[in-house]
C-alpha cells in the first residue's frame, strides 16, 4: 500500500477541513484528490505530508505508520501550488538541495543533479536563478528537486493551476508519461476535473472535508454516486423529479420516477428531434451555439424548466433552427436523486 | 484652437513644476542638511589638518571613542539576534499577544531617548532604582557605568533589526521554507539555509541602521552615564562636553569623525539599496 489514511480529521477553529476521512492509494498509482476550493483537498494532501498535524486519525506511507513522525521523517516530495523555489539558489542547488542536506559528497550531487535535470528537460539551465525561468520551468525544477531525494511518495498540491492554460496541458500529459516510467506512489490535488480525468487512475471526489466517491474516471463519470458528484464532474441539467422529462424516463424504463427527488440529465444525454418520438418531451429553442463538432441548445419545456442539450451536428439538421421553434426531446441516460434529509 | 491652448498651458505648467519641485528640494536639504555639515568639516578643518589630527592626542577624546564602539559592538550583536528572532516570531507564528508585541517593538521609536534612560535608572539605579537591591548585592555597576549605556543604546535600536526583517519575511511567505521541511531541513538548518539568506540584504540594511544609530545615541546613554569625562563619555557626549567648555575644535573634530562614521554608513546604505532594487528588477516572471 503506498498510503493508507484512516478516519483522519482536522479543524482550524470551529471550520471542519477533513472530516474523518479515510481513503488507500496503490502504491505506484497516480490519485486525483479533485473537489472545489475548501473541500479540503489541499489539507488532505498536508496531512499526508505531515506539513500539517492531525487532530484525529492515523496515516501510513508505504506500510509505516508516519502519523506521529515529523515532516522531515517522511520522506515524502512535496510539489507547491507556486514552486516555493529557493530563491537565492540557483536550478542546480535546488535540485540538489535535498541531497545537501544528506551529506552527499558534491560530486555525487552533481551527478545526480544532472540525471535529474535531464529528466525534467532542463539540461543547460542548472545556473540559472528561478526568477529567470517561466512558470513551466519553474515547476518542472521543483518536481525535479522534490524527486532529487528519491521520495517514498510524490504530493503535487495543485501543480500547474499558477501556469496558462497551454502550458498546463503540456506539463500534465508529461506528468503521466513521467509517472509511468517512474511508478512512484503520486496524489495529485486539483479543482480541475479534466485535469484529473487526464492524468488520474483513480479520481477522489471530496466536498466539505468527506470523500464523495473513490472511482477511475470512467466510473466517476459514468456512475457518479452522489448528486455533488454528478454536479460536479462534468455538466448536468438538474430538473425537479415531478416534471415532464422525469415522467417521460420513467415511461421509456430509463429509470423509475421518484417525485420527491431531483432529476439529474448530462446535455450530452438529450437528444432533439423536429417531429415528436414516443416518449419525447416538446421544448422551445431559446438559443443555438455552434462550438465547433457540437452544438449547444438551450431550450424551455412546457412547464418553464431550462434544459441544456449539447450533441454533435450530424445528429439533426440545424441549418434552419432559429429561436422560437419547436422541437422535441428524448432522453438516453438520466438519474434521480432523493435529497438526504439524515444530515 | 481653444484646446491646443490649455494643452500648451499645461506642458508649460508642467515643464515648470518639474523644474520647481527638485529646486524646492534641493534648497531645503542644502540649508538643513549639508550646509550644517559642511560646517563642522570647516571648523574642524579651520586651523589645517594637523591641528585636527593632534586632537586624537587626548586621552579623553580616545576613551570616548573606545567606550563608544564597545557599546555599539554590544547593540548591534544583540539587536540582530533578538531582532531576528522577534521578526520570525512575528512573521512565522501565531502566538496570543503578537499585535501587542509588533507595537512594543515601535516603542523606542516613538518614546523620546531621555524617557529610555529615565526607565533604565528607576529600574538600576543603585539608591532607589527598582532593582537596585539586587544589582548591589551583585556587586554589579549598571547605573553611571558602561553596561548602563550599553544598555540604553540596545533599547533605543532595538527596533530597526525587526521593523526591516518583518515586512520581507512577511511578503516571501511560508512556502520556501515548507519545501525546505519536505526535503528533511531541520529547522534550524532551514533558518540558516533558507529563512536567513532570502532577507539578507533587509538584514544587511538593518546593521546599517542599527550601528549608525548606536554610534549617534545621546540622550538616552546621557540619562545613565553620568557624564564623567575618560570614563564614561561616548563621543556624542564628549561632543557636548567639549563644546561647553569652550573647546570648540576638539568638539568640531570629535564631530567630525561621528559625522565620517554616519556618511560611511549612509554609503553603505545607498549600496545595499540599489542592490536590493536590483534582485527586485531580475525579476521577469511573476
Amino acid at each position: 500500500m503506498g498510503i493508507r489514511v484512516s478516519g483522519v480529521s482536522k479543524e482550524f477553529g470551529s471550520f471542519k477541513a477533513v472530516d474523518d476521512v479515510s481513503l488507500d492509494v496503490d502504491s505506484g498509482s497516480l490519485v486525483a484528490l479533485l473537489g472545489p476550493s475548501g473541500s479540503g483537498k489541499s489539507t488532505l494532501l498536508r496531512l499526508i505530508a505531515g506539513l500539517e498535524e492531525s487532530d484525529a486519525g492515523r496515516i501510513w506511507i508505504t506500510g509505516e505508520e508516519a502519523t506521529t513522525r515529523s515532516v522531515q521523517d517522511r520522506q515524502v516530495g512535496f510539489v507547491f501550488q507556486h514552486f516555493a523555489l529557493f530563491k537565492h539558489r540557483t536550478v542546480r542547488q535546488n535540485v540538489g538541495f535535498g541531497l545537501e542536506l544528506r551529506g552527499w559528497k558534491q560530486d555525487a550531487i552533481r551527478r545526480r543533479v544532472d540525471e535529474l535535470l535531464e529528466l525534467v528537460q532542463l539540461q543547460g539551465f542548472g545556473n540559472r536563478y528561478p526568477s529567470q525561468l517561466s512558470g513551466g520551468q519553474r515547476q518542472r525544477v521543483a518536481l525535479a528537486r522534490a524527486l532529487a531525494v528519491q521520495p517514498r511518495v510524490l504530493l503535487l498540491d495543485e501543480p500547474f493551476s499558477a501556469l496558462d492554460a497551454k502550458v498546463r496541458k503540456e506539463l500534465r500529459a508529461w506528468l503521466r508519461n513521467l509517472h509511468d516510467e517512474m511508478h512512484v506512489t503520486t496524489v495529485i490535488v486539483t479543482h480541475d476535473q479534466e485535469e484529473a480525468m487526464e492524468v488520474a487512475d483513480r479520481i477522489v471526489v471530496m466536498n466539505q472535508g468527506r470523500i464523495e466517491q473513490i472511482g477511475t474516471p470512467a466510473e466517476i463519470y459514468d456512475h457518479p454516486a452522489t448528486p455533488f458528484v454528478m454536479s460536479f464532474v462534468g455538466a448536468v441539467n438538474v430538473l425537479p423529479g415531478n416534471g415532464p422529462l422525469a415522467a417521460a424516463a420513467s415511461n421509456s424504463g430509463i429509470q423509475g420516477q421518484n417525485t420527491e427527488g431531483q432529476l439529474f440529465i448530462r446535455p450530452h444525454d438529450l437528444d432533439l428531434h423536429l417531429s415528436p418520438q414516443p416518449d419525447s418531451v416538446p421544448a422551445v429553442l431559446r438559443r443555438i451555439t455552434h462550438m465547433g463538432r457540437e452544438i449547444q441548445a438551450e431550450l424551455t419545456l412546457e412547464n418553464g424548466e431550462q434544459v441544456i442539450a449539447q450533441l454533435p451536428r450530424e445528429r439533426i439538421d440545424y441549418s434552419n433552427l432559429k429561436s422560437g421553434d419547436a422541437l422535441h426531446i428524448t432522453s438516453r441516460e438520466s438519474r434521480t436523486f432523493v435529497p438526504d434529509y439524515s444530515i | 484652437m481653444k484646446r491646443q491652448l490649455r494643452s500648451f498651458k499645461q506642458s508649460l505648467g508642467g515643464v515648470k513644476a518639474s523644474a520647481l519641485v527638485p529646486l524646492i528640494a534641493f534648497i531645503y536639504v542644502g540649508m538643513i542638511i549639508i550646509l550644517p555639515a559642511l560646517q563642522v568639516v570647516a571648523g574642524a578643518l579651520a586651523k589645517g589638518l594637523q591641528p585636527f589630527l593632534d586632537n586624537f592626542q587626548s586621552e579623553e577624546l580616545r576613551s570616548a571613542v573606545l567606550l563608544t564602539l564597545r557599546c555599539t559592538l554590544i547593540a548591534v550583536p544583540a539587536n540582530t539576534i533578538f531582532g531576528l528572532a522577534a521578526a520570525t516570531a512575528i512573521a512565522r507564528r501565531q502566538f496570543p499577544g503578537k499585535a501587542l508585541m509588533l507595537s512594543v517593538i515601535d516603542l523606542p521609536f516613538s518614546i523620546s531617548p531621555v524617557v529610555v534612560g529615565l526607565m533604565l535608572v528607576l529600574l538600576y539605579s543603585p539608591t532607589n532604582g527598582l532593582f537596585g537591591d539586587v544589582v548591589n548585592s551583585l556587586g554589579w555597576k549598571i547605573i553611571f557605568s558602561w553596561p548602563g549605556m550599553a544598555l540604553a543604546t540596545i533599547m533605543v535600536t532595538f527596533p530597526f533589526m525587526a521593523r526591516e526583517v518583518i515586512p520581507l519575511l512577511e511578503e516571501e511567505g511560508w512556502d520556501q521554507e515548507e519545501a525546505a521541511r519536505t526535503l528533511g531541513a531541520s529547522n534550524w538548518q532551514v533558518f540558516w539555509k533558507v529563512t536567513l539568506p532570502s532577507v539578507r540584504w533587509a538584514v544587511l540594511y538593518g546593521l546599517i541602521l542599527t550601528t549608525a544609530r548606536a554610534l549617534g545615541e545621546f540622550g538616552a546613554v546621557s540619562v545613565v552615564s553620568g557624564n564623567i569625562a575618560g570614563q564614561t563619555q561616548t563621543l556624542p557626549l564628549f561632543v557636548e562636553d567639549a563644546y561647553k567648555q569652550y573647546q570648540t575644535e576638539l568638539a568640531y573634530g570629535a564631530a567630525l569623525v561621528l559625522g565620517g562614521v554616519a556618511i560611511v554608513s549612509l554609503l553603505l546604505k545607498l549600496l545595499v539599496e540599489q542592490f536590493l532594487g536590483g534582485i527586485k528588477e531580475n525579476e521577469p516572471f511573476n
